[in-house]
């Protein structure tokens, strides 16, 4: 099996890097041939190993491939670990990487850097396959910073656009606060249990319980949310999420793959991995909760107020991964790896299918310039519509299984603030129809708003950006309903996850849980269902019905629509106080410090004073024989009198 | 072959003699002897490395013969895995120098090349110097030819900038002679494994430890003697930058390892809390300096100050975290594992190495824009990528390196000094990961303002990509950068059981009475 799982890997980074090499050379052609085959054999046998392992039991491997350092009784190597939460993110990760390869022949077509962006994609699916196969935290590490860099290449792929390159940056910088924390927590693993080994780590994990750090708290909780800080940083989960909508100023492919469908669910996946540690404090999971519930909520709301179409998918992104997060705070793990899967099928497919009506207008990105597309563009309307009808959780579809068991576990779960954290979730459904809907109709629906001289030529994109799309369509739909009860009540996932019996949620889901199908029937008397309904026909009225009513509203509640335009103040509050403030601070330990104290006072001050010394003794050498012999014998006397008294006269004696 | 240090040596200091002799007016063949003695001598200090045997701390190669009898000082060489890698680093270093400096340097071309032949012999010397008054000739003597480099072929304020590296060095190694003189008086002995014997009591060895500390810190630099290495690095040529950082930063950090360390423990260990927070002063408030640059260089050589500051934390973090109990036994302190003190020294030993290939890289980066444009502020370009891409994929990859992405050497050393900090402290830890995200800033900021962005001067957008000869130097670098961070085990291995042998030694006191 090592060499499946090896192919698997380098793959994709065989390809990048022969591709990122002789790009021109190869040309167009022959560059997105050999990394879309890389791609395509790890998706084929990442479905091999999905079969061997979920769908066979397989047993877990766990094995190192290379030393990577050796010191002392430390061994840290890179190797891998796959058992079926592996397997599962491997054929995620490979189909939305390989549907996007296809799709960016048409995307690119006109770019100049169409090889380069080849290049790059894959190098990320090699970055994020290193990330999820990991068997310990150095790998890990890698692969999570690995992800980070080819991000921040890919936002600013468009490196003439300021906007790109300042989002890239920001993007960066941001992950790195997260990994900061990271960083430390993967110290404080290392201190505790002497290894980096995720097996090895995990087998002791009872040695750090009733450990305290720092005067009182318990290590574990530390240890915890240090690691949930790096989660944080890649997953945008408020404070963190401010890179986030900047990131789409990337083409729109990576969008789909990198800031939707992959790489900001390596925070849920590793929270996932090391469930074994976060089981053991409440504390922790109780602020992995909350956090993830004020991402969800709020962070939905901002998507209402948003008119490019990128950036509303990009916060309702940012809500879907607080949906996530949410999950795992309750313990509901496999619910949250579920809602992932779902997640990254109909996300990628409703950014891709932004993306095709991106390319249809010309890259025009305000949804207030479009509106009736659907009868030009019925392909990407009727796979859009069902994007959106998974997003918002229509029942039956993906997004309607992974979402309502994320309420309900949330509903089960008694940790401090869960009937705050279930109100937030329960509001968001509200908020997310609302916002999908809007999205859908200003676009699709009502009169068109595009310019007449774009309106002549439009039609549906080609076919490399139709197939992707309708083929994420499917799992779009099927997938909640088809996984659902092996996923979350059959053990598919028993083998990577551990959950402490006493948070219990998921086991009262699967006491109430009778069949996928018993669940769509049920549906109409959940609140999750009528709140759906409620953001849908809201949503109608506002946009299609009286879009004079949605002035109103505005006009009305200025103060809330003054703080939601705002972005509730985050950008301003980073911008003022670790921007502007960090230059400051550099400035004034610059300039005060280093030039004007040590430099100027201290450094050039003693070879002043030592000018200055010179200049002043220089009288004293006259050149007078006679002047030199009284100070000679001033000199001798002086010394001789120090000696006498020094030896209290006993030289006389 | 016995007398493979002595080769390294001579061979090029003699070479570079010869290459005086070629004479200025016959620089092709001054440049094509320069760059053959300089790959001789990296072929031949490879040597060192495959013959090197892993298994033992005693010195290797070693060549003795007496000097001056009189004082009983030797001619004696020997390395051991702590040195090795740094004459590697040092052989491999002057051959990009000798290169990058190939149509460059049109002024006394013969001259150039002589002063980095020469420095490269001197240096090789004081990695291999195992006796102290032969280490100090080597180490005074390596100021003249980067006194010369810089005085000769700087920049505009170059000989203020000269004067002041030379002086801050000076000043700094002359209580380092006086300690030598002080333990020769004492034991008289100049030989370094002497001194590692002599017995000092605390007062002792508390001003030998100052005296040292001066030197070493004047040296690698850190806060707050860092001030002459910027002014040094803006004026010096490409070549004269490249080996200050790369190598001759070195030379301070290997002194700890071979001098403070061993020679005074009690103090190192008394001390130890002192250089701990100059180390992260270096980290974090350098950081933020180097984040306000607007010249190049100098933002790349804040932070080497920054990233040098790694080597001192990574060694000096060992005495919070082991200890030796009465009866000779390692213990740890707060239940600490003997392999955190391990990742403290060896992470140190892995950034010298890294910093040696990323600062080069750089600086050569730098020096590349500079050839063309003769400028090093950072406001005269943006938009770099757009006329030489080739270029720019190098620059990023070594950007990256140098804010320690994983992958690269640079998160390594880094990765490892953490790790073991947090043993000691978790507050050490803290403020040293904080170049995560101060390094980046400051790093990826100036990639933003040179490389992307639309182009604004006119006279960017004529560039000519990197030609094949920079593209080989950068090249090389690059694959040295990467495999070091995708296999540095390689390196661990040889310096592992020097190391456990310092480790052994900075624990045990030499306090009489209390041995």
């Amino acid at each position: 099996m090592l060499n499946i799982y090896l192919t698997i890997v380098l793959a994709p980074l065989i390809g990048s890097v022969l591709v990122g090499l002789a790009g021109n050379r190869l040309g167009r052609k022959l560059s997105h041939s050999i990394t879309i085959l890389g791609v395509a054999v790890s998706t084929v046998l990442s479905l091999y190993v999905f079969n061997h392992h979920v769908l066979n039991n397989g047993d877990v491997f766990n094995q190192n491939i290379y030393t990577w350092m050796q010191i002392g009784g430390l061994n840290i190597s890179v190797g891998f670990l796959v058992d079926n939460l592996t397997s599962v993110m491997l054929v995620v990760v490979s189909f939305v990487s390989l549907m996007v390869h296809i799709y960016t022949i048409g995307y690119m077509h006109e770019d100049k850097g169409y090889t380069k962006f080849f290049s790059y994609i894959s190098l990320f699916t090699f970055a994020m396959f290193t990330l999820v196969i990991s068997n310990n935290f150095m790998q890990l590490f890698f692969g999570w910073e690995a992800v980070g860099l080819v991000s921040y290449l890919l936002i600013g792929f468009w490196h003439h656009k300021e906007s790109a390159i300042e989002a890239n940056l920001k993007a960066f910088l941001v992950n790195r606060v997260g990994d900061f924390g990271f960083l430390l927590g993967i110290a404080f693993v290392l201190m505790f249990f002497g290894t980096l080994d995720y097996a090895e780590a995990f087998s002791q994990k009872d040695q750090i319980i009733g450990q305290t750090l720092f005067g009182g708290f318990s290590a574990i909780t530390v240890v915890c949310l240090l690691l949930f800080v790096g989660a944080m940083g890649k997953s945008a989960q408020v404070p963190l999420h401010v890179w986030l909508p900047g990131s789409m100023e990337g083409p729109t492919p990576i969008s789909a793959l990198i800031h939707a469908a992959t790489m900001v669910t390596a925070g849920i996946f590793m929270v996932s991995r090391m469930s074994p540690l976060f089981e053991l404090s409440d504390v922790a999971l109780t602020v992995v909760m909350i956090i993830g519930a004020v991402t969800a909520l709020f962070m939905g709301l901002l998507g209402i107020v948003q008119n490019d179409i990128k950036r509303v998918v990009a916060y309702s992104t940012l809500s879907q991964l607080g949906y996530m997060t949410v999950a795992l705070g309750v313990s509901a793990y496999s619910v949250a790896i579920f809602h992932l899967m779902t997640h990254a099928f109909f996300k990628a497919l409703l950014f891709l299918a932004a993306g095709s009506v991106i390319v249809a207008l010309h890259h025009e990105q305000d949804i207030r310039k479009m509106g009736g597309l659907r009868k030009k563009m019925p392909i990407t309307y009727i796979t859009s519509l069902l994007g959106t009808l998974a997003l918002i959780g229509f029942p039956g579809f993906a997004g309607f299984y992974s979402k309502d068991m994320i309420i309900e576990a949330v509903h089960y779960s008694d940790l401090p603030f869960a009937g705050w954290a279930y109100l937030a979730v329960l509001v968001g459904v509200f908020i997310t129809a609302f916002y999908s809907l809007r999205l859908l109709f200003l676009v699709f629906h009502g009169e068109s708003r595009v310019d007449s001289h774009t309106e002549e030529h439009l039609h549906e994109t080609g076919s490399s950006i139709t197939v992707p799309l309708i083929l994420l369509a499917f799992p779009s739909v099927v997938i909640g309903y088809l996984t659902i009860e092996p996923m979350l009540f059959g053990g598919w996932l028993d083998n990577a996850i551990t959950i402490d019996p006493s948070h219990h949620a998921l086991a009262e889901l699967k006491d109430h849980f009778y069949s996928a199908f018993a669940l769509l029937t049920h549906s109409v008397v959940t609140p999750p269902f009528w709140m759906m309904v409620g953001g849908a026909v809201s949503a109608w009225v506002f946009c299609l019905y009286r879009p004079d009513w949605a002035d109103q509203i505005q006009s009305r509640f200025k103060r809330t629509n003054y703080v939601l335009n705002s972005l509730y103040g985050f950008d301003r509050l980073n911008d003022i106080v670790f921007v502007k403030g960090s230059v400051k601070l550099g400035n004034l330990l610059w300039k005060i410090s280093d030039m004007t104290l040590i430099d100027k006072v201290i450094v050039n001050g003693s070879a002043k004073l030592a000018r200055y010394l010179g200049v002043l003794i220089r009288p004293v050498q006259t050149g007078y024989v006679y002047h030199y012999a009284f100070f000679m014998i001033v000199s001798l006397m002086l010394v001789l009198g120090w000696v006498l008294i020094a030896s209290d006269y006993s030289f006389f004696s | 072959m016995d007398s493979l240090l002595s080769i390294l040596i001579w061979l090029p200091i003699l070479g570079g003699g010869a290459v005086l002799l070629i004479g200025n007016e016959r620089s092709s063949t001054a440049k094509w002897a320069s760059a053959v003695i300089s790959v001789l001598v990296f072929i031949l200090s490879i040597n060192l490395f495959l013959d090197f045997d892993t298994s033992t701390s005693a010195m290797q190669f070693v060549e003795k013969m007496s000097w001056i009898s009189q004082f009983n000082i030797f001619y004696h060489l020997g390395v051991d895995g702590i040195s090795m890698p740094l004459i590697i680093l040092t052989t491999f270093s002057t051959i990009l120098v000798i290169i990058a400096g190939w149509e460059v340097i049109q002024n006394r071309v013969a001259d150039y090349m002589a002063a980095f032949l020469m420095m490269e012999g001197i240096i090789i010397g004081v990695f291999s110097a195992m006796d102290s008054m032969l280490y100090y000739v080597f180490w005074e003597a390596s100021l003249i030819p980067m006194l010369l480099i810089i005085g000769v072929w700087g920049g505009q304020n170059r000989v203020y900038a000269a004067i002041k590296f030379f002086l801050y060095t000076f000043l700094g190694s002359v209580f380092m002679l006086v300690s030598l003189i002080y333990m020769y008086n004492l034991g008289g002995s100049f030989a370094i494994s002497d001194m590692h014997a002599l017995p000092l009591t605390l007062v002792q060895q508390g001003w030998i430890f100052w005296a040292f500390f001066l030197a070493f810190a004047v040296k690698v630099p850190m806060f707050p003697v860092h001030t002459w290495l910027p002014d040094a690095h803006v004026q010096a040529p490409t070549g004269g930058s490249v080996i200050l950082a790369a190598i001759m930063l070195k030379m301070g950090g290997y002194g700890f390892f071979r001098f403070s360390l061993p020679i005074t423990p009690d103090a190192s260990s008394y001390f130890a809390f002192v250089v701990i927070v100059l180390s992260l002063i270096a980290i974090v408030y350098i950081g933020f300096v180097a984040l306000v640059q607007k010249d190049m260089k100098k933002l790349i050589a804040y932070s080497s100050i920054s990233h040098m500051g790694f080597v001192t934390l990574g060694v000096f973090a060992l005495f919070s975290i082991m200890k030796m109990d009465s009866s000779g036994e390692l213990i740890s302190i707060a239940g600490a594992s003997i392999e955190s003190a391990y990742l403290g020294l060896e992470g140190a030993m892995i950034q010298m190495v890294s910093h040696g290939f990323i600062s080069a890289a750089m600086f050569l980066v730098v020096g590349v824009l500079y050839d063309r444009l003769h400028s090093r502020e950072i406001s005269t370009y943006g938009g770099v990528v757009n006329s030489m891409p080739k270029f720019t994929g190098f620059a990023v990859l070594f950007a990256m390196a140098n804010a320690g992405l994983p992958g690269t050497s640079g998160f390594v050393g880094e990765f490892m000094v953490i790790l073991g900090a947090l043993q000691a402290n978790f507050w050490y830890a803290f403020l040293a990961a904080m170049t995560l995200i101060v390094g980046a800033a400051y790093t990826l900021w100036m990639v933003k303002r040179v490389f992307w962005g639309p182009v604004i001067n006119p006279e960017v957008s004529k560039l000519n990509d990197i030609n094949a000869r920079e593209f080989g130097i950068l090249a090389v670098l690059a694959v040295a950068v990467l495999w070091m961070g995708i296999y540095p085990q390689p390196v661990i291995e040889v310096m592992h059981v020097s190391i456990a042998n310092l480790l052994e030694q900075a624990l045990t006191t030499k306090i009489p009475g209390m041995l």
